[in-house]
Parts: structure tokens; sequence; C-alpha cells
């Protein structure tokens, strides 16, 4: 039977009321949103917090909603709801066809975009999407609120500039009118970790790109994303040769490493194929078609 | 710590440590053993019951986040001697062997059919994806679910 280490847990009733939790239970204290990543490490004593502070019953860490060009997104806000969310599958169909391939549909009632964008696995689908469509984050501490880019968001494994005391509270994305957007993952199986996957958007304006973002995950991409693949595409038609171009470069910008889901090369291989795949449907969405 | 959870319909105050999980909680503070103790991981879904109408994996929740929520288990499934279509539905087309993912799969399928009375294979195939059975390939299963949504109960029951 695996059961966590001994903790104290409280349950917060708004984001202030965590933040005064958090500082009355000290610095080994953590906030606890789905627990389906932060548990299982506690079972296993890979995490061993003083404390949890259930943030749950918050509701202002919920909802997805539109404030001016972004959609602002609750970082309670669980797996279920981003892929059933209109607001999402009307201007970035890129979280649908991720969060189809996220878990599972239990894991997904309970896991959040909060807990998913924290835990900073490798592999995360979400930090790839944030990346690839230049999100930011909203973090709020004592001293009050501040932005990163979630390109910058993320410091490597299971590090972020979320710092002690802090709580990442919202999650937005910039509307870019006439993207097209797409996902492509390769697992194992159903529900596993990414082997590979890359989420792009796209917009194509005057038969050239004129904006596009790339996100990566599971190969090692710094940030989960490839700015260079994505500066090369911009000014240029969307053609075969273009995007195949980009998607190489986006592939041999990446570390993967060899584990049990495969070997480096080959995932380096999904990369850019993925890549390849994502813009062209991207691309085509753009245009219309 | 002093929780009230309310399980199929029951209220129950125990007080538990911080750490236990939803599902030691439903199995040996409550002894009700029908919800499954699997892989341990949130992986194999045995455990799967509905938090406020909504399936989860207990092995991954902890009993004090549930405190204040209803609780539904497959004990909870049947209308008195009244089986749920669901259960008709694994008993007429031999949807189980050994019978250990059958709680929790029974739990996910009841939510899916809640959702989406006329689901589609595919819709079955992805519903089921988080609840592992080791013997029958699932071609039963899927046929339970498709023979409870021929089936409907003809009142509703809830917990």
């Amino acid at each position: 039977m695996q059961t966590p280490a001994p903790f104290d847990y409280a349950k917060a009733t708004s984001v202030a009321d965590a933040l005064a939790l958090l500082d009355k239970h000290g610095e080994e204290a953590r906030v606890i949103a789905g627990g389906h990543s932060l548990l299982p490490m506690m079972k296993l004593r890979l995490a061993r917090p003083d404390a949890l502070i259930d943030l749950n019953d918050i509701a202002e860490l919920r909802g997805i909603r539109i404030e001016g060009n972004e959609i602002v997104v609750g970082a309670m806000v669980r797996h279920a709801e981003i892929l059933s969310s209109a607001i999402l599958a009307e201007h970035y169909p890129i979280f649908r066809e991720a969060e189809h391939m996220i878990a599972d549909p239990i894991v997904r009632n309970r896991g959040t975009v909060g807990g998913s964008m924290c835990q900073a696995d490798p592999a995360a689908d979400l930090s790839a999407v944030g990346s690839a469509l230049k999100g930011t984050a909203v973090i709020q501490g004592a001293a009050g609120t501040r932005t990163v880019a979630l390109r910058d968001f993320h410091e490597g494994p299971y590090e972020t500039k979320v710092q002690a005391g802090e709580i990442l509270t919202q999650v937005r994305y910039p509307i870019r009118p006439g993207a097209g957007s797409a996902y492509e993952k390769v697992e194992r199986r159903a529900g596993d970790w990414a082997v590979a996957s890359s989420g792009v958007f796209v917009v194509v304006s005057g038969g050239v790109v004129t904006d596009c973002g790339i996100g990566l995950t599971a190969v090692g991409a710094d940030h989960y994303c490839a700015p260079a693949a994505e500066e090369f595409l911009i000014g240029k038609a969307p053609t075969e040769e273009n995007l195949a171009a980009a998607a190489k470069i986006a592939g041999d910008s990446c570390n993967p490493v060899a584990d049990q889901r495969g070997p480096a090369d080959y995932k380096a291989h999904l990369a850019y194929e993925l890549t390849l795949r994502a813009l062209r449907r991207a691309a085509r969405s753009s245009q219309g078609a | 710590m002093q929780v009230t959870i309310t399980v199929n319909g029951v209220e129950h105050s125990r007080d538990i440590e911080p750490r236990m999980l939803l599902v030691h909680f439903i199995r040996d503070e409550l002894l009700l053993r029908g919800t499954h103790w699997g892989c341990d991981t949130s992986n194999c879904g045995a455990c799967t019951l509905w938090v406020d109408n909504e399936p989860v994996k207990s092995c991954t929740m902890l009993a004090v986040m549930a405190d204040g929520k209803a609780i539904r288990t497959v004990e909870g499934l049947a209308n008195g001697a009244e089986l749920d279509p669901i259960q008709k539905g694994f008993m007429e087309c031999h949807g189980l062997q050994c019978g250990f993912c059958t709680p929790g799969m029974m739990m996910t399928c009841r939510a899916l059919l809640d959702g989406n009375p006329h689901p589609t294979e595919a819709e079955i195939r992805e519903g089921i994806s988080g609840n592992i059975c080791r013997c029958t390939g699932y071609k039963n299963i899927v046929a339970a679910v498709q023979w409870a949504a021929e089936n409907p109960a003809t009142s509703e029951v809830t917990a």
C-alpha cells in the first residue's frame, strides 16, 4: 500500500486565504490542485511537503473567459473543461486536439491547467500548447501580481518561476483572428505521456505566413518551443517545401534523450514529422480550408 | 481531522488523518468493498467512483478533499433490488470475467451514458480508456454499454 508521509492539511477559500495559509505553514507547504501529479509523488516519497493547501474550493481560480483580446483560463480549470470549452474550440482547436490525448477521461476530471503547468513535466502537453501560443502566466504572491511569458515560465524539468509563497492564478492566451492551430502526438498507448508531441498555430495572410508558434514536448526543446523555425517561416508562403524546412529546423533544435519510450534519433524524427503535420493542418485551416 | 462525506445518500462523519486516500476511506472506514483498490497510480481505474457526479480515481484523491461532497459508489448503482441498466448490460453481454475492473468500469460507463445516452463505439472506447480490463479484450464491455444505451431505466436513480 502506498501512503504519503503525514502532513497538515487546510482548505483555502480564496487566493488571499491560500497565500495566508502558505505563509503560515512555511516553506515546506505546497498547494494541491487536482493532485494527479503531486499525490503519486508523495506516495513514492519523491515529494514530502509538511502541509498541503487545497485550492479546489477557490471559485476565483475557475472559469474560461475572454477579456479584451485574450482568453483567460483559471489555474483550477480542469482538463475536461478545456476539452469541452466552446471558447477554446472556436479560437484554438489545438486545445481540443491536445486534451483528447492527455491521460484519460477520468484523470481529466481532476487534473488542472495550473497543476500541469507548475508540475513542469518535460513531457507535458499543455506546456507545449502554452509555448506554441505564446501565452502568459499570472502569478500572485503577498507582494502582488506579476506576469511571466510562458516561454520563460519553466526553469527546467519540474521547476518554474513560481516562488515560495506564490500561486499561479491564470494562464492567458492572445486571440489571433484567422489563426489555424493543430496538435500532433505519438504515444505508446492511450493516455500515456508523449513519445513526442508538436503543437502549432499559423496565421496566413496575403499568401504568406504572418505569425506562427511552434511548441514541442518530450523532445528536450528549450522552453518547449522552436523559435528559429518560427522565424524561418514568417514572411514565406506556406508551401510544402517551406513547411518541411521549418519542421526540419524545429526537429534539429531538439535534444531528446533515449528512454523506454524510444531512442533519441527516433524522437528527433518524430519532432520533425509531427511539426510538419501540424504546420500543414494549421496553415490549411488558417486559409479557410 | 473531522470530515463529513455523503456516500450513496448516507452521511458519514469520521476523524481521519489528512493522508488517508479516498479509496481507503471508502473500503476500510465505511467497509464498502465494492470499490476496488488496484494499481494505486491512477492508471487502472478499478477505484473509480463519483465525486459530485463526476468519475474520479479514488486512489489519487485524499479523503479530506471529499469533505462535504457527495460520493456514489458501485453499491449505489442499483435502485433497491432493481439493477441499473449498466449492471444488467454487463450481465447480459458477459462484460466481465474476473470482475476486478467491473465496479470502476460500471461507474465510468454510467457517467458516460448520463452525459451521452447514445455513444458511438469510438466514444465508448475513449470513455473507458482510463479503465483497464485484463480479461475481456473490451469487446463485451463495449457491447454491455451499447445494451444499456438501448435499454435505459424507466426511472432515474441518483445518489
